[in-house]
């Protein structure tokens, strides 16, 4: 801890745009709720926000965001800070987010933590020299009783191993989903 | 293998298609509920059936429902609570990816029911594979006339939406869930009002559990009286249990209420018994929150009886030597895992996960943390142990949501049925360093 | 009209008036302590539950006890419910721990911090709190940061009582700044560095209960025992001009709202007594004022003198 304002040198430096196709669905989502009550789709935008532009939510991202909701940059920040599925710091090409939670500790879950820290050799919270991949912990993800698991993008990995996980990150490293 | 009412069809190919899930029935209960039932009689038979609540709390679904202001001119909401969190629970998940449309089919009786044109399922935002997976359903329902403008001719309209959270256990909370799904951070409201009255933006709503609202369809179905006979006493219906930790056969499984806690652990239909033959040492029998019993205490209450698969067996003895269904998130520990540790990843998961408005809770959550984190890793102090169950009674009861509790709870039971184990971390923190706990398969064959 | 017992003493208030408001139509001794609520500010209180208080009767009709304590500020009162604040062991008891947790990541910087004299949580620590720590842990520590050029945040010193959230919310145009992460990291922050421009956006400094939120004119100028309080007003466009000048000699230290004995800014002809930037910051000239006289500082602080009794004396508590 310590700071209590943003680290500036992490920034998109052009001002993120949705291509046509996605503004149009974001504003569908905006209007799929009543009026005046448009921000009830904040999450969701974020997620798309996430996803398009790089992963993780700049300054920038998050300003666009409130400039087309027509709400103020804080109400933005407020929302991304407080909930732990958005990355505020540029990470990886893939995200690994494995849950330490009680019923995947009991099966394993910190040595698989562990493993992983080992093969890309990063700790916690990093990302390989390669920029493929981000190391993350996360809390329970509801597949407690498939655990070990880690989740990357909207895929869970379940029954994970040493050897799962050694085929997990190999599937990757050549840009396909692992089953 | 017991009798499936919500999983029945969960086997069968294709049955997350509409037309695979009319085939077997699917569907008939809003045909039911809309041609031949008032709201009012929908909600009787919910009443009859002694539903509870199947998020955690086990509040009667029917009486809930019954709380619903109904102001004129102004609407209601119905809100799905899919923010499934709750460590050891993953039923709704369950449900949810292998028959969605029983849920679809749930919330439209269940808004017909509430007098709700719009409704929302909020699911939580790492499901969102899941949300796919319901939109998908939502649209084939839509195209088939169950949702929209004049269902099936009745005059009933009704929009369905889901909406995704972004990671916060929090949200689980109704209010959390409300102000989430308004867009804002998952802080719970004060109650007084409570979400009947003033819930989405405002207006009267009731929250209800994934599993909860599809239970509504075999009420609907069969009756509120038929699925009462199913259980025992208040416990009626069958219960999805999420079984997770050691064991042979960890898994989502539909019980009848009132099987025995024996057997579920260790009967052949169901979780096959303790991994590599070991012995339990512990069991959380209702998600993280609720307190965990030793063996001894698992299968047998403290009278002795043989503990059952229901709310008021589990909870038989109090806190003292009881714990409670809540979710039906059901952990098992076998005789190598150690509860300091157990105990302090779950404080750690409290902590975490506060959403850090009120003192109590923001403060003590992190200060429990800190001092099991001191007492796991070998630099904590035997009046560490005493200093725990003070802050869990200064938070306990104290905060604005039931998160305060259930970050207290697990540490207190922790304590109270084995403190010598945390004195031990204290008196040999070496040999407590060196001490395995949640080996990977592989290495422990 | 509904009638309250609250700690021996019979009231009769109004429907939907809080079990604090209740208290506080009355005074004295069983008026709980507010660290986050703030009438004046619709959607403030509940959290940081210092007021809970026990209710052991709920109601005339249903005189069952309310099993939890219950937070005074958010609960209104019913015909016949008694309540227990000063006179229930649990309550202080309780209310000690909620300031024990207030305390245990707070610098107790109180020697040189500005809010020192006329801070509601030093109050609260001389009245409930332990003389010892239990807390080993290192405490949670954030830089001082300037939100804008008048005002400094020292989040170490902050409750969260979102107070200043609400002044934001309901006397600016634009909210800059807000509660920011969650749980023990939550922080009030504007995130990127951005200044709070705006003309009333120094009534934050007033409702903040601690040292957070401190005047950046006034800084380490002076204790504020050192200062005489005096009504003071002045002609100003923007807000009524009716303030306490704080006067050293003839020189004005500091400028701030006129406050009642809560901590709250009075009405002043109808309305919030809220004063603008202009005569908050700016005007330390005392031409500039018409000095009506010294203001009476009633409320429980430093200010007013022999308020801390003297432990031996015994008559506040016993330290431990």
């Amino acid at each position: 801890m310590g700071s209590s304002h943003v680290d500036l040198s992490k920034r998109h430096t052009e001002k993120p745009s949705f291509s046509p196709e996605k503004l149009a669905e974001v504003q569908a989502l905006m209007n799929s709720y009543p009026e005046g009550k448009h921000k009830s789709a904040l999450i969701r935008i974020l997620h798309i926000a996430e996803e398009e532009f790089g992963g993780w939510l700049s300054i920038e991202t998050m300003d666009y965001v409130a400039e087309l909701m027509n709400i103020q940059p804080i109400e933005v920040y407020e929302v991304a800070t407080f909930y732990t599925m958005f990355n505020l710091d540029p990470v990886g090409k893939y995200v690994f987010e494995v849950c330490r939670t009680g019923p995947c500790m009991l099966v394993g879950s910190d040595q698989i933590i562990d493993y992983i820290g080992e093969k890309l050799n990063i700790k916690v919270g990093e990302t390989s020299s390669d920029g493929m991949f981000t190391l993350k912990t996360a809390e329970c993800l509801g597949a407690c009783g498939y655990a070990p698991m880690l989740q990357c993008g909207k895929k869970f990995h379940e029954h994970l191993t040493k050897e799962r996980v050694d085929e997990v990150i190999a599937s990757y490293r050549e840009g396909k989903v692992p089953n | 293998m017991g009798r499936r009412i919500l999983l029945e069809n969960d086997h069968v190919p294709g049955i997350e298609t509409i037309d695979v899930y009319r085939k077997h029935g699917g569907y008939r209960s809003v045909e039911k509920a809309l041609k031949k039932m008032s709201p009012e009689q929908v909600v009787e038979e919910v009443q009859k059936s002694g539903l509870r609540g199947r998020g955690g709390a086990g509040f009667p679904t029917g009486m809930k429902w019954s709380f619903l202001a109904k102001p004129e001119g102004v609407p209601r909401y119905l809100l799905c609570n899919a923010d499934e969190s709750e460590p050891g629970t993953f039923k709704d998940r369950y449900l949810m990816e292998k028959i969605p449309h029983l849920l679809i089919e749930g919330m439209i009786v269940s808004s017909y029911a509430l007098g709700a044109n719009q409704s929302y399922i909020y699911i939580r935002g790492e499901y969102m594979w899941i949300l796919d997976i319901l939109e998908k359903a939502i649209a084939e329902a839509k195209a088939a006339g169950f949702l929209g403008k004049n269902i099936l001719g009745s005059g009933y309209d009704l929009e369905l939406g889901v909406a995704p959270g972004g990671g916060a256990y929090i949200c689980g909370e109704e209010t959390a869930l409300i102000e989430s799904l308004e867009g804002k951070r998952g802080n719970p409201r004060m109650k007084p009002p409570f979400p009947a009255v003033k819930g989405l933006w405002g207006c009267p709503t009731v929250v209800n559990n994934v599993e909860s609202i599809a239970a509504v369809v075999p009420i609907v179905n069969d009756g509120g009286e038929e699925y009462a006979k199913i259980g025992i006493g208040k416990s009626t219906g069958t219960k999805l249990i999420s079984a997770s930790g050691n064991l042979v056969r960890p898994g989502v499984y539909e019980i009848d209420m009132g099987i025995s806690v024996e057997e579920f652990i260790y009967g052949d239909d169901y979780c096959r018994g303790i991994a590599y033959n070991k012995k339990m040492k512990a069991c959380v029998p209702g998600g993280s929150s609720v307190p965990i019993l030793p063996a001894h205490l698992v299968t047998k209450t403290a009278a002795g009886e043989d503990r059952l698969m229901t709310y008021e067996s589990l909870a038989d003895g109090g806190f003292a030597s009881g714990s409670m269904l809540g979710s039906g998130g059901f952990i098992v520990f076998d005789e190598d895992q150690c509860i300091v540790r157990n105990t302090w990843n779950f404080a750690r998961f409290y902590a975490h996960e506060s959403c850090g408005q009120c003192s109590p809770c923001r403060e003590g959550t992190g200060w429990m943390e800190k001092v099991l984190y001191r007492l796991e890793h070998g630099t904590g102090n035997l009046h560490d142990i005493d200093l725990l169950a003070e802050i869990n009674k200064k938070i306990e009861g104290n905060t604005i949501c039931p998160l305060g509790d259930a970050a207290a709870w697990p540490v207190a039971a922790a304590i109270r049925h084995f403190r010598e184990e945390f004195e031990w971390h204290v008196t040999n923190r070496e040999e407590a360093q060196r001490k395995n706990y949640g080996l990977l398969k592989e290495s422990v064959a | 009209m509904v009638k309250v017992t609250i700690d021996d003493v019979q009231i009769e208030v109004e429907e939907g008036t809080s079990i604090l408001n209740a208290a506080r139509s009355v005074g004295g001794e069983i008026v709980p302590p507010a660290m986050c609520y703030y009438s004046k500010l619709p959607g403030t209180g509940g959290k940081c539950r210092t007021c809970l208080v026990e209710v052991a009767q709920g109601s005339e009709k249903d005189p069952r006890p309310m099993p939890k304590l219950v937070a005074s500020c958010s609960t209104n009162v019913m015909d016949g419910m008694v309540v227990k604040n000063k006179t229930s062991e649990r309550v202080q008891q309780n209310r000690g721990g909620v300031v024990e947790f207030l305390l245990i990541n707070h610098p107790l910087d109180c020697p040189i911090c500005d809010q020192a004299g006329e801070c509601h949580l030093q109050d609260l620590g001389f009245e409930h709190g332990g003389a010892k720590t239990r807390y080993e842990e290192d405490r949670r520590t954030f830089d001082p940061i300037d939100i804008g050029n008048k005002i400094k945040l020292h989040m170490n010193r902050c409750i969260l009582c979102y107070r200043c959230v609400h002044v934001a919310n309901q006397l600016t145009e634009s909210r800059v700044h807000g509660v920011l992460h969650r749980g023990e990291h939550a922080e009030i922050s504007t995130y990127i560095e951005n200044a709070i421009e705006n003309d009333f956006s120094g009534n934050m400094i007033d409702v903040c209960p601690v040292g957070a939120l401190t005047d950046k004119t006034f800084r380490f100028k002076s204790r504020v025992w050192f200062l005489k309080p005096m009504e003071a007003s002045c002609e100003c466009t923007k807000c009524s001009g009716k303030a306490v000048v704080w006067m050293f000699g003839n020189e004005i230290y500091r400028v701030t709202a006129r406050k009642d004995k809560y901590g709250e800014v009075e009405d002043q002809d109808g309305k919030t007594g809220w004063i603008c930037n202009d005569c908050r910051f700016d005007k330390k000239d005392v031409s500039k004022w018409n000095v009506e006289g010294p203001r009476k500082i009633d409320r429980h602080s430093v200010i007013s003198q022999g308020h801390y009794l003297s432990p031996r004396s015994g008559a506040q508590k016993t330290i431990k």
